[in-house]
């Protein structure tokens, strides 16, 4: 939007009005053109306004549904028994060793935490269109904030790896302190496609109606019923071009050592989900100032 | 750019300097709506794959605000008026930097704390205390100063008891209340108000006012936007008018209110009034106006409202039928007054009527009409030939105040109801349910 640095701390720390003001604005608005700066200080500066938004959409979604947190249990509860009976059982898909239904979750875990924080993201634009209207805040505040909100329902959701491996007597070995690294991961894919989908969701409204498609087609082609290692290994680099499925394999790995240890093909995750991530916040930012006009 | 802010060298005492600025919307082109769809704009790319983009110059658009400039020192009080759609949102708007502007450049010498809504991101579930911290992290206050301020809020806003109840079950009364304390206790150097004193009840309307005249004496700038004369009168020592987009007096507020009344006047004063020009040459409408209780098309509500019409007829007849409709702003019709004859009642003509020029009254006793603009549709028909002679729309617009019939708790809201009805209750009574 405004085109220069936000608050420049010298030019007014210790306000006082009688003293004289200041030689250089402290800030300028400009009509900008094209392509701008991310400028990921100013985002920091409002990181207590994230951290309200975040807390205010877990408060609310836990106050307002009667199961509360029971839902973050049963979205990938059923989902797991569901894929077990069918996929499982009656298609007999192999699981790389581990039983089934153990398998299916550790895949359905940060898939469901994935699906959920981009749904919530590619809307929260439209959603927060009255806020967007009234205050001045950098933008990028608002899908973060929703992609950030999710990690509560994760953490609830982890919880049942517990007794799912207590029963299946699986003790998870050093891998799984890898697992915050594939939840960050998980988290820079969704935030990636959350900034896409959430900007362009304001200058075309059917974006809304692809983004639910889209994230099912998705799952499919990530080995989240199947194991990864039924596709052939040559199309593998470039299976792992989709981050999630870096994040599906690594869970796994982390989790139940199924599968090989990362490596290249996670790299290619790592690379695909920060191209999504960076060229995300360019494009945000580039149509962030016709938001407020456009909302 | 940061170098370019660099680059100037204002004087020692400005807080905001605007040179310049300037905003275009467009609106929607063609047979576009206001958004487009993904679809359209992937067959678009298929279909026209060289051209960029659709020339805004060949789309309408408009300019809200056009080469505005202006300076304002520190810790002067600023008002802003002008009539509606003179470009006063979108000056704050810009100043707040929630959009863009086209053309100009700002700069703005302190931290900016922006009021064009009070209560912006209260949610209903939310307690009052929960509201609190959170509508003060959205204005702009870290949460140390929150909590610094905190027991000073709750004081101001009088709802010590009920700090732990979601905001859904406050009254309308307290949530405005609550909502302008957080507003209140927001400390930036230059502060920026729209309308938002027109909360609440008159005394805590009051305890605002008192408030933001405390801000301005602290030696903070403060720009406020108002259609209330009397708060700008007590607020401000200078103001700016806009209208049409352009400032067209900045200097002593005394100065700015009587330049504001004679444009307000200048609107209604054409409006409230109708003179047929050219006349016609077939029968006509040669004046017609409508008699409001106050000047100007203000009319307050519960008065006697009178429409005269001046018609002119080309020809004799005794079937030419007249009536007009008032219409509300989405131009529908509220009202529908046919002639009728005032002692037979029975026929719905004018009556035998020779060439010439006639005056006919409609006097509306107890009109009902809730707060709003309205205007008025004309018919006049020959019956005989089935013939519609003259029909004028968006004529004689006049305004329905309320300003006489205060409600205590929350002020009333245009678009809250079409009528103002005589009703009764009957008292609460309980009830068997079932059996």
């Amino acid at each position: 939007m405004e085109s220069t640095a936000s608050l420049d701390k010298t030019a007014h720390a210790g306000f006082d009005p009688a003293r004289s003001a200041p030689a250089s604005p402290v800030i300028c608005i400009e009509p900008t053109r094209g392509w701008v700066a991310v400028k990921l200080k100013e985002l920091w500066d409002y990181r207590e306004l994230l951290y309200f938004l975040v807390w205010r959409d877990v408060k609310v979604r836990y106050k307002q549904t009667v199961l509360g947190a029971a839902w973050a249990l049963l979205q990938p509860l059923f989902t797991m028994l569901v894929f077990s009976i069918f996929f499982g059982r009656l298609a007999g898909i192999p699981s790389d060793g581990v039983p089934y239904p153990l398998f299916a979750l550790a895949a359905l875990i940060p898939w469901t935490f994935f699906a959920n924080a981009l749904g919530q993201s590619s809307n929260s634009l439209v959603n927060s269109a009255h806020l967007i209207a009234k205050v001045y805040f950098p933008r990028l505040v608002i899908p973060l904030a929703s992609v950030l909100g999710g990690l509560v329902d994760l953490a609830v959701a982890c919880s049942l790896f517990v007794p799912m491996l207590l029963y299946y007597g699986i003790t998870p070995g050093w891998g799984i302190l890898w697992l915050p690294g594939f939840v960050l991961l998980a988290m820079v894919t969704a935030l990636g496609v959350g900034l896409w989908a959430s900007a362009l969701n304001v200058e075309y409204r059917d974006v809304r109606h692809v983004i639910p498609f889209a994230t099912q087609i998705w799952m499919f082609m990530t080995p989240v019923a199947y194991p990864g290692s039924l596709v052939p290994e040559r199309w593998r680099l470039l299976y792992n071009l989709n981050p999630m499925s870096g994040v599906v394999d690594g869970f796994r790995w982390a989790l139940l050592g199924a599968g090989a240890p990362p490596g290249l093909p996670l790299l290619a995750s790592v690379f695909a989900s920060l191209t999504l991530l960076v060229t995300g916040a360019f494009y945000f930012r580039r149509m962030e100032k016709t938001f407020a006009d456009r909302l | 750019m940061l170098t370019g802010c660099r680059k100037a060298l204002p004087m020692n005492d400005l807080a905001i300097r605007v040179r310049g600025l300037g905003k275009q919307y467009r609106i929607g082109g063609g047979n576009r709506g206001p958004y487009r769809s993904l679809r359209e704009a992937i067959s678009d790319t298929f279909r026209f794959p060289f051209r960029r983009r659709p020339n805004p110059d060949e789309e309408t658009s408009f300019w809200a605000l056009n080469n505005v400039s202006f300076d304002i020192r520190r810790g002067e009080a600023v008002g802003v008026i002008g009539r509606n759609g003179a470009g006063k949102s979108t000056l704050l708007k810009i100043l707040s930097r929630i959009t863009e502007p086209t053309t100009g450049r700002v700069e703005l010498y302190g931290r900016v704390g922006s009021l064009l809504e009070v209560g912006t991101g209260f949610h209903p579930e939310l307690t009052g205390r929960e509201n609190i911290f959170l509508n003060g992290a959205i204005l702009g206050m870290r949460r140390s100063e929150i909590a610094r301020k905190f027991d000073e809020i709750v004081a101001f806003a009088e709802i010590e008891r009920f700090l732990d109840t979601p905001v859904r079950f406050y009254s309308s009364g307290m949530y405005m209340r609550l909502a302008f304390a957080v507003a209140a206790h927001l400390e930036p150097e230059i502060l920026i108000v729209d309308e938002v004193l027109a909360v609440g009840d008159s005394g805590f309307q009051k305890k605002c006012l008192g408030k933001m005249e405390n801000i301005a004496q602290h030696g903070r700038t403060v720009l406020f936007v108002s259609h209330s004369m009397q708060a700008i009168r007590r607020l401000t020592t200078s103001c700016l008018v806009l209208s049409g987009g352009e400032v067209v007096y900045d200097g002593p507020t005394a100065g700015a209110i009587r330049e504001y009344e004679r444009l307000q006047r200048l609107a209604t004063e054409t409006a409230s009034t109708y003179v047929a020009n050219p006349p016609p040459r077939h029968s006509h409408v040669a004046q017609a106006s409508v008699i409001t209780s106050g000047p100007y098309g203000q009319h307050e509500w519960g008065h006697p409202l009178t429409f005269r019409f001046t018609l002119h007829f080309t020809e004799s007849s005794q079937h030419f039928t007249f009536s007009f409709q008032v219409m509300d702003e989405q131009e529908r019709p509220v009202i529908h007054c046919y002639y009728i004859h005032p002692v037979t009642k029975a026929d719905y003509a004018l009556g035998p009527v020779e060439r010439g020029t006639y005056q006919v009254e409609c006097h509306l006793p107890h009109p009902r009409l809730y707060m709003g603009r309205y205007t008025v549709t004309t018919w006049l028909t020959n019956r005989r030939s089935n013939q519609l002679i003259e029909k004028l729309s968006g004529i004689l617009a006049f305004e329905v105040t309320m300003h006489e019939q205060p409600r205590e708790e929350y002020e009333r809201h245009p678009g809250e109801a079409a009528y103002v009805e005589d009703w009764a209750w009957s008292p609460v009574q309980p009830v068997e349910v079932g059996v």
